[in-house]
């Protein structure tokens, strides 16, 4: 552990990452201390008011909407999509993964299968087609982006198990008489956290993406509820007079997501040996 | 060679089936009585239930998949609710406009994309290979629309240099025609420009890491020569893989750019699809997309092995 903060100090990329995404999650933890106005207040006298006006340093929407208070609250949904997006594609991808993997044979086979026709679809497209069937709405929306993301989870672990799996001290621990249940968790597990630590990382910015993307399609979170996608969604029809409205959560997606991506290389740099050397 | 082409061109069948039973399966989450949903609540009963016979929902799923199956696997991808038009003609019409944005910033990606990366990779740990790692990464972590919103306000809005909306007519010479695209065609590459960028950069480093290439410098040969024809015809090969299967995705990233620029291809007709819930349409466009996708790969995978040499000989030898 020691060595691994050691490492993690010492990686300009992951420290950089780790420092973006703490200011997103504290702005996501503290937003209504942090927020200038209600995310729902209205300000008619300021009504797509520029930068700076009228007390708004983000400048308002064409409800009168404080930017600035909006992304605060907006950077909750993102984080939270995150969170539960990757956790979904994460835990499902990994078992699929695992069981692809360590037991490989038919039941390997035909996992793989479903996987690549699943890899098949472009990413977003799947997640469009599934928000369009299912409604917009933020469950949904977290739902949708956790399946699309699966099957890539389920590959990389597959990968990484099949790695772990012709070690020795696997081969030692199934001579000893582990069962398959002992041998996965006790050493196949431990041994894919790295790796499943580096893609959680990098498909965040993946997740905070495909929310903004649905949203800015009317698919995902709904009004008056604030998420950037959905902020942009609306800015599009004002982009001669409020140019503004698109400007910052357009930079709040993508500080966020190379925050998440710099964090990631980061971590591929301290906790995959092959690439420290 | 050609087993490896036969035994690649097998493996799609499987695929092909499951994409088949997933884009089936899709019709199957819409909550409630699906015909009831795509008909619309206006719908006369015997509308419904005509439509529910035609296509078999009124049998168990597993006949309904084959009759999906059989459907689909001769042409027939389902009547569109707002065209009330054939889904396959309509997607086929759009399709030129799609393809078209896709190649082209799929062209401005790798023009910009190899070079960069080539530059960043003799520059190494340089102000220029941090210039550009940076600029690749903001590449990745750039929403798309966003960055088609931007490019709308600097160049048509407030320079006023390039058009922000439509296709152009081909009536007024083909300038009119790329002018329309060059800024969709920017914003719906730089993903995939940011991706090339970063992969030729690492591929570079590890060939130039490599001791045929020390070979080469202690043989006193031009830097030069070196870089271009001793590590970049290496570097270039796994660089073509990651280059073609951009494609797929920007055929699907095309949805988001056609819907700020608003151009007429597939992208837009899927988002009118689903803002009007026409099912049949949108469930037509994604089994589109993701065979197109299939296929590409599988382009891409036989090319590889063309040009890459431990592949092809690794089959001759059997």
């Amino acid at each position: 552990m020691k060595s691994f903060l050691r490492r993690f100090v010492k990686s300009k990329s992951a420290v950089a990452g780790f420092l973006i995404i703490s200011i997103n999650i504290i702005f996501a933890l503290f937003a209504p201390y942090i927020a200038t106005h209600q995310f729902d207040d209205m300000d008619f006298m300021y009504i797509l008011a520029k930068p700076g006006e009228g007390g708004h340093i983000f400048g308002t929407d064409d409800f009168g909407r404080d930017i600035f208070t909006r992304l605060v609250y907006g950077s909750r949904i993102s984080l939270l999509v995150g969170v539960i997006s990757v956790g979904i594609g994460a835990f499902i991808g990994s078992i699929l993964g695992i069981i692809a993997g360590y037991f490989e044979g038919f039941l390997g086979a035909l996992i793989m299968r479903f996987n690549d026709a699943l890899l098949s679809f472009p990413y977003v497209l799947l997640a469009i087609a599934m928000m369009a069937v299912l409604g917009p709405g933020l469950f949904n929306a977290m739902i949708a982006i956790g399946i699309v993301m699966i099957p890539s989870f389920a590959r990389v672990i597959r990968s990484a198990v099949l790695n772990i799996k012709e070690e020795t001290f696997v081969t030692a621990a199934k001579v000893l008489g582990a069962s398959n249940m002992r041998v996965i968790f006790s050493h196949i597990l431990p041994n894919i956290v790295p790796s499943l630590i580096i893609y959680s990382s990098l498909n965040f910015s993946g997740a905070v993406i495909s929310e903004a993307t649905l949203s800015f399609l009317g698919l995902g979170i709904q009004p008056p509820t604030p998420s950037w996608g959905s902020m942009l969604s609306e800015a599009k029809d004002f982009l001669q007079v409020a140019p503004h409205m698109a400007i910052f959560p357009g930079l709040a997606i993508l500080i966020t997501c190379v925050g998440f991506n710099l964090l990631g290389d980061g971590l591929r740099d301290i906790l995959d040996p092959r690439l420290r050397k | 060679m050609r087993k490896y082409l036969i035994k690649r061109s097998l493996q799609i069948i499987p695929t092909l089936f499951f994409v088949l039973f997933i884009t089936f399966f899709l019709m199957k989450l819409i909550p409630g009585d699906p015909a009831m949903v795509i008909l619309g609540p206006e719908a006369r009963a015997e509308d419904v239930l005509k439509f529910k016979q035609q296509l078999g929902l009124d049998k168990p799923v597993l006949i309904q998949f084959l009759m999906y199956l059989k459907r689909v696997l001769t042409g027939d991808f389902g009547k569109s609710l707002i065209y009330k038009q054939d889904v396959l003609s309509l997607i086929i019409e759009r399709f030129p406009t799609t393809l078209t944005l896709s190649v082209l910033a799929l062209f401005i990606a790798t023009v910009v994309g190899i070079p960069a990366g080539i530059l960043s990779a003799i520059k190494h740990n340089t102000f220029w290979d941090l210039l550009i790692t940076v600029l690749a990464l903001i590449g990745i972590s750039i929403p798309i629309f966003w960055f088609g919103m931007v490019l709308i306000i600097v160049f048509a809005l407030k320079l006023g240099w390039l058009p922000s909306v439509g296709l152009g007519n081909l009536e007024n010479g083909l300038w009119d025609v790329i002018k329309h695209l060059i800024l969709p065609s920017f914003a719906l590459g730089i993903l995939s420009m940011g991706t090339i960028t970063r992969f030729t950069r690492s591929s570079m480093l590890e060939v130039l890491r490599q001791d045929y290439i020390r070979t080469a410098y202690a043989k006193g040969l031009r830097k030069r020569l070196i870089i271009y024809r001793h590590a970049l015809r290496n570097a270039l090969v796994p660089i073509v893989t990651v280059i073609g299967l951009q494609l797929g995705n920007l055929l699907a990233g095309a949805v988001l750019t056609e819907t700020v620029f608003a151009l007429p291809g597939l992208g837009k007709l899927m988002v009118d699809a689903i803002m009007r819930r026409d099912f049949m349409l949108v469930q037509g466009e994604v089994l589109f997309v993701a065979i197109i996708y299939i296929f590409v790969n599988l382009a891409v995978d036989i090319f590889y092995a063309l040009i890459n040499p431990k592949i092809r000989l690794s089959y001759e030898r059997g």
